[in-house]
């Protein structure tokens, strides 16, 4: 567990997290690994796991008729993934999937939630770490479907 | 200013939309011109349009990487070898490539906004020892759009440059980044003290590259864009390409981002 914890704390997500929280947020935690081109999550499924990526990249992907799986945002160490655990109906609205061997800590969406509703500090603290993450993918998608690079911009 | 003719020696498809032209002289003069400086290129019977140097200044032949927007591009893409082509120029302040000596430098390219990179980052690449880590971060439109693609791949391959590509678009079997060149910003390993960023691409790219890159602590005067207004008689005459004070043509079209940042909400003018 120690170990988990001392993982956690250094990912960028959880870093400068209170000890005290970081403990109660490893309880939701375990090590995930899995290899290059498996799926993580499908579209539609219940959400109930939050990954934050520590090694490899996932490609989060939408499939459309007649076109097939377009991946919208590729996704590295560092970086989150998986926000609907936090908002009803707790949905996966893409496909997850592994572009290398990935290393991830998967968080138990359900087990957080509830700590986070048991301690509203924590809570609050989880969440000034997620909406900055939430705002920055909204803007981005907004400048990627304003097709900048396309002639008639 | 009178063109001087130049005639097509070779003509190659890059992009979609865009074309590469290699140009002689009539004359046979070699074109000595700094990264970053344009020429005025004539489409005989069509007209002028400022273009970027997109070759190797130290030794290649004039070369120009045109995307065909609207008439005289069209045309300019359109032109065979051996075909006569007007030449002005070279125009403009460039890169700072003094500046950047002794630095890391991040170039940050959207698009076309590659081609007048691209001098800047052979001068970069055959004087390497003057310069610090050098970084390339590159975002197209979708994977067939990526303009130069092998030299591109052949930079990627090198030890002593990290390139880094993105694409907005993708079907599942590109296997590179996806999403928009900010996010390989955050992603970037750099020590803003010492960094010098050189940015080109649609100005809204600019706008939001320079912002994140200022965010990692880069300073505003670190920061150069390369500016596209239209233009005429690209020597700060006729006021065309005016941008508050300033003339992209006569000033630029290279500026800091500390001196952009009160004018690129400026609309076309
Ligand atoms: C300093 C400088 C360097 C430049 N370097 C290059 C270069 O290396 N390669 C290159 O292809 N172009 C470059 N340009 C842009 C080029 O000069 C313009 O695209 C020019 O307007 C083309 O003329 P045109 O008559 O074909 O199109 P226009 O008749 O002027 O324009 C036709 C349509 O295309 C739109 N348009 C014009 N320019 C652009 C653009 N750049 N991107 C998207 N839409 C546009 C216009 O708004 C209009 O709707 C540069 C411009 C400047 C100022
Ligand atoms: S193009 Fe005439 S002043 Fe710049």
């Amino acid at each position: 567990m120690e170990n988990l914890e001392r993982i956690l704390s250094e990912h960028p997500f959880f870093s400068g997290l209170d000890k005290g929280f970081l403990e109660l947020a490893c309880g939701c935690a375990r090590n995930a690994r899995f290899e290059s081109g498996a799926y993580i999550a499908h579209e539609g499924e219940a959400a109930d796991q939050f990954y934050l990526l520590r090694e490899g990249r996932v490609a989060l992907q939408i499939t459309a008729p007649g076109r097939g799986a377009a991946t919208f945002l590729t996704l590295g160490p560092g970086d989150v993934f998986g926000v609907n655990w936090l908002v009803p109906p707790y949905r996966w609205t893409y496909d997850a999937r592994t572009l290398d061997v990935t290393r991830a800590i998967a968080m138990d969406g359900k087990c957080l939630r509830n700590k986070c509703e048991a301690d509203h500090h924590m809570g609050y603290d989880i969440m000034k770490r997620l909406m900055p993450i939430v705002i920055d993918r909204l803007h981005t998608t907004r400048l990627q479907f304003l097709d900048l690079y396309n002639a008639d911009v | 200013m009178v063109p001087r003719i130049a005639h097509v020696r070779r003509r190659r498809h890059d992009a979609p939309d865009a074309w590469t032209l290699e140009l002689d002289m009539a004359d046979g003069a070699h074109v000595d011109y700094a990264p970053g400086q344009f020429n005025m290129l004539t489409a005989f019977g069509v007209g002028e349009a400022a273009i970027s140097m997109s070759g190797d200044p130290a030794t290649g032949p004039l070369i120009h990487t045109i995307r065909a927007v609207g008439p005289v591009s069209r045309a300019l893409t359109e032109l065979k070898p051996g075909e006569p082509i007007g030449v002005r120029g070279p125009f403009g302040v460039g890169w700072p490539m003094a500046a950047a000596e002794g630095k890391d430098v991040v170039l940050v390219a959207g698009g076309l906004g590659m081609a007048p990179l691209r001098p800047a980052l052979y001068r970069l690449l055959g004087e390497r020892s003057r310069y610090g880590k050098v970084t390339l971060l590159f975002g197209s439109r979708r994977p067939e759009d990526i303009v130069f693609r092998h030299e591109v791949e052949n930079w990627r391959g090198r030890f002593d440059i990290d390139v880094d590509v993105t694409v907005d678009h993708a079907g599942a079997d590109w296997r590179g980044h996806v999403g928009i060149v900010t996010t390989l910003i955050a992603r970037l390993d750099l020590d803003p003290a010492k960094t010098i960023a050189m940015v080109c691409g649609p100005e809204v790219m600019m706008r939001f590259v320079s912002m994140a890159l200022c965010d990692r602590g880069i300073a505003e005067e670190s920061v150069w864009l390369s500016m596209e207004r239209n233009m005429k008689c690209a020597i700060g005459h006729c006021g065309h390409c005016q941008l508050g004070p300033t003339f992209i043509c006569r000033d630029g079209p290279v500026f800091t981002y500390r001196r952009l940042k009160p004018l690129l909400g400026v609309k076309e003018l």
